[in-house]
């Protein structure tokens, strides 16, 4: 075997498949856009034709995809560092940056104009604002800046309920921004808690986490403190209009065990978390997952029930 | 050199391949269902009819 031909073999053992791609897109970010906007879309009081709904969800999602691979061509150079990071698409010379660069505007384009026709302008040139928010101030900017880059950066992440609400009426209320502010304000303490069993990634990519800055006491203090905000807005929300008996009872449940994993986690000191591998912030962690879909999933079970008299209050 | 039918890269590339073909096809029956789904709403209007209104 010639080396012309050892080359070209090892080139082709780099090239991307479709699931590389599907991966710039960050599929698991995306099943909480899909879930968030679906329930955005369908806790509206405006009835939706399933194919426009249909639509309206997927294109907000593959808004989101774009935004994922325009944060991965952007942070190209710190994935590579970070161990949760480095199998991605780029860093792993599957696909180049400038094609995730391509890849993420020609989606981010699809997308926008799509909604807009699709559902409506209002809905396209949200999703645009999204993209922007999640590409320019997040990863552009916060994220390597301030220690409070997940705190407002957050809200990209907690704009799609708002922008299938949108999608389904074409006008906003009091109800999506609830919706919003319940995922804005889930964030911190989702990342936080990640940050503190991860710690060594965002050192070694010298990302300013509240970890790095503030130091791990400070972040464990901060996790309880936005906990506690959270289970005022979440229990709050239920006497709202996406709220109602079943909806109140999942968040009584859920911040009752939200607050006590949070209060673990300030209690504990470094040597703990060491001696048993960090498992009450782990848990605590998979636990916010929950937390999270059993909310959505309460305000969607809300708004299914409503036809037949038995959602809401 | 010219390749091979058989050629190793033609296998690699077939997934990307039909990945690509059938996200287009799905594209293509979305369109046209959207689209029929507009035309046939009553709030759909051709674009003269709204002119001559106004």
């Amino acid at each position: 075997m010639s080396d012309a031909s050892i080359n070209a073999s090892r080139a082709y053992e780099d090239e991307a498949s479709f699931g590389d791609y599907f991966a710039l897109l960050k599929p698991r970010v995306m099943s909480l856009v899909v879930f968030t906007a679906l329930v955005g879309l369908l806790a509206a009081p405006v009835p939706v034709h399933p194919v426009v709904g249909f639509c309206a969800i997927l294109f907000i999602a593959i808004g989101g995809g774009a935004s994922g691979a325009l944060n991965m061509w952007w942070d190209a150079d710190i994935d590579k560092v970070m161990k949760r990071t480095k199998s991605r698409p780029i860093p792993a010379g599957k696909i180049e940056p400038g094609e995730a660069l391509a890849f993420g505007l020609a989606l981010s384009g699809l997308s926008v104009i799509m909604l807009a026709l699709a559902a409506n302008v209002f809905a396209g040139a949200f999703l645009a604002f999204t993209i922007f928010f999640y590409v320019v101030v997040y990863t552009m900017w916060l994220k390597r800046a301030t220690p409070q880059n997940i705190v407002i950066g957050g809200a990209a992440g907690a704009f799609p309920p708002v922008i299938g609400w949108i999608a389904a009426t074409g006008s906003m209320s009091v109800e999506p921004w609830l919706m919003f502010l319940l995922t804005f304000m889930w964030t911190p303490p989702h990342f936080w808690a990640l940050a503190l069993f991860m710690r060594s990634d965002y050192d070694d990519a010298g990302v300013p986490m509240l970890t790095v800055t503030h130091g791990r006491r400070a972040t464990r203090v901060h996790i309880l403190f936005y906990t506690v905000l959270l289970a005022v807005l979440a229990v709050g929300t239920a006497f709202s209009g996406i709220g109602g008996p079943i909806y109140l009872a999942a968040a009584l449940v859920m911040n009752a065990l939200f607050l006590h994993g949070a209060w673990k986690i300030t209690r504990r000191d470094e040597d703990d978390s060491e001696a048993d591998n960090f498992k009450v912030e782990r848990s605590f962690f998979k636990l916010s997952l929950l937390y999270l879909f059993l909310h959505f999933g309460a305000i969607l079970a809300e708004a299914l029930l409503k036809p037949y008299g038995l959602g809401g209050w | 050199m010219a390749l091979r039918k058989e050629h190793d890269v033609h296998k690699r590339r077939s997934g990307l391949n039909k990945g690509v073909g059938i996200s287009l096809a799905a594209f293509v029956v979305l369109i046209m269902a959207l689209t029929m789904v507009k035309v046939t709403s009553n709030s759909f209007k051709f674009p003269d009819a709204q002119g001559e209104q106004n």
